[in-house]
């Protein structure tokens, strides 16, 4: 028996260990060594020396304030616009398309499967300022007349909300699905009307979709850089904008790991007070 | 009377859903249609006229296939190391008492709660402080990364819903760990596994922002729609992005055409169980 026990425990790790391991060297490591390079001083030509410059922090932390701060309203205001565009859209596949449910749900993910990048250029080609839909948006007065779409605050929150928009639509589906349909009709049995039922039983049992949705679009935008760089303009420029420069253009790389490092350590402290809320299991939920 | 107002309520939310399924899909529409543009300069903004040139020669331009095939062989190579080391983790974390599982729920999570521009920064970072060239490798290794726990979670789910007695059974008739894992476990989660090669694939053949951080000099097809979009994408890219579509699609229904077989087949095996 005790031979047993051990090789089922051998068989444990060899199957995990190749994969942890894997993510420890390429994913645990590189964070950490992310708060090293912060630290270091010197330029790209001659080298980084490592000195313990903590003062880095609150230098780009004030030095792209403007682009910090611009990264938490347009992800915030993408998320909201996510949450209104899919909340009705869920709650119709999973109450009201019967047999269309499948392919309702294989038409919200379809999209995934085109480069988002392509789409993206795509929204530039539709949005371009001697394009169709800017001349007609012209014509009917919703923007001046030598106005343009492409280049604003507007276009660059529609791109991210466009982009991930599958992100909020597939849990929130998920938790309206999975709801005990007595439930709602327990509800009117006892008198409640259609509206207080939908606010006091499907509402809240809707709740983990929502913080999973909200959760799985708010990240993500928090970082993306590609619809600010294609949609909008350096008015327009995010927290990943400056990271992908400074890293990749500017070569400054302790900048660049310090501002990555700050927004990575928001996330996590958000993830974690989450975590502690819910639990892991939820959290996974949420995530997957 | 109610039965008017629940009608218009169905109605207004028909007509919502439609409208946010047709936002999906504009930009869609249009890539494919500018496929078919007739364009005469460089750019290809506005519709010129229907053509049919950029299909028959979707290579025409300089760089396009090297890109593409770039892509797919890191995309091949993704999935099939991401299935390895990720159906690995998947049973240990099910089959398996396995000490510290918080750390390793978290450690296989994590990468999926990043932004990618930290994943690609954290990366290029370490590759710089290690000295280590960057290229095709590099671009691999960071794919695997963040593919993983996508592979982990999806075959996981699969494990969670397979009936523990069929292998018990085979562990009860003199198989082996190995024997039960290779003959029993792993045909069960076959659809499972192959979804989430799907999954790797499609996401590593997309991938963009880690892959700018970590590409050094070699371009995959995202990276190559960058480097063109500064100049106007040429349509040949929307031919290749059309015909990838079209290719996901039919994979997509094979792989439910597998599942609905295999689906049969768990039915039948839960039956003989009993």
């Amino acid at each position: 028996m005790k031979g047993l026990e051990r090789r089922r425990r051998t068989m444990a790790y060899t199957l995990l260990g190749p994969g942890i391991l894997f993510l420890l060297i390429f994913f645990a490591i590189p964070l950490v060594n992310q708060l090293w390079v912060s630290l270091m001083e010197g330029n790209a030509d001659d080298g980084f020396d490592p000195k313990w410059n903590w003062s880095v922090y609150p230098d780009s932390i004030s030095k792209y304030s403007d682009q910090l701060i611009r990264s938490v309203e347009y992800a915030g205001l993408a998320t909201i616009f996510c949450l209104i565009i899919a909340f009705p859209l869920a709650y119709f596949m999973a109450f009201k398309a019967g047999r269309f449910k499948n392919a309702m749900l294989l038409l919200v993910i379809l999209p995934f499967f085109t480069s988002s990048l392509v789409r993206t250029v795509a929204w530039q080609t539709i949005l371009t300022d001697d394009g169709w839909v800017v001349h007609r948006m012209q014509d009917i007065g919703m923007i001046a007349n030598d106005g343009r779409v492409l280049a604003t605050r507007t276009a660059v929150i529609a791109g991210i909300t466009y982009n991930f928009l599958p992100f909020m639509v597939l849990p929130l589906y998920v938790s309206l699905e999975k709801i005990d349909r007595r439930l709602i009709e327990a509800a009117t049995d006892l008198y409640a009307n259609r509206v207080t039922a939908f606010r006091k039983v499907t509402l809240p049992l809707s709740l983990p979709g929502v913080f999973s949705g909200t959760l799985l679009v708010f990240i993500p935008a928090l970082g993306d850089y590609i619809n600010a760089q294609l949609l909008g303009s350096p008015q327009q420029y995010m927290v990943g904008n400056v990271i992908q420069s400074q890293y990749l253009i500017v070569r400054d790389y302790p900048v660049a790991a310090a501002l990555s490092f700050v927004l990575m350590a928001a996330i996590l402290i958000g993830i974690f007070i989450y975590a502690r809320a819910l639990g892991t299991k939820q959290l996974r939920e949420a995530i997957a | 009377m109610m039965g008017g107002v629940d009608r218009a309520r169905n109605w207004a939310l028909g007509l919502w859903s439609g409208l946010a399924l047709l936002y999906l899909f504009i930009p869609i529409f249009v890539i494919a249609l500018f496929s078919f543009n007739d364009n005469k300069g460089r750019f290809n903004y506005t519709w010129e006229g229907f053509t049919l040139r950029h299909w028959k020669h979707p290579f025409s331009v300089e760089g396009l296939q090297d890109a593409l095939t770039n892509s797919l062989l890191i995309g091949a190579a993704t999935t099939a190391i991401a299935v390895i080391l990720g159906v690995g983790v998947a049973l240990a974390l099910v089959r398996y008492k396995i000490r510290g599982r918080a750390g390793v729920d978290g450690l296989v999570l994590l990468p999926l709660a990043t932004p990618e521009v930290v994943l690609g920064a954290a990366l290029l970072g370490y590759f710089l402080t290690l000295g280590f060239a960057r290229g095709f490798v590099t671009i691999l290794i960071a794919h695997v990364m963040f593919t993983l726990g996508y592979v982990v979670l999806t075959v996981r789910a699969r494990l969670e819903g397979l009936d523990l007695h069929i292998e018990e059974a085979a562990m009860d008739l003199g198989a082996n760990q190995w024997t039960t894992l290779r003959r029993i476990t792993l045909p069960l989660i076959a659809p499972g596994v192959a979804a989430a090669a799907l999954l790797a694939f499609a996401i590593s053949l997309d991938d963009f922002v880690v892959t700018n951080f970590t590409a050094g000099q070699t371009v995959t097809f995202p990276l190559f729609i960058y480097g063109a979009a500064r100049q106007g994408v040429p349509p040949q890219v929307n031919v290749v992005a059309t015909g990838l579509l079209l290719l996901v699609i039919i994979l997509l229904f094979v792989n439910l055409a597998v599942q609905r077989r295999a689906g049969n087949r768990d039915a039948a095996a839960t039956l003989m169980a009993r």
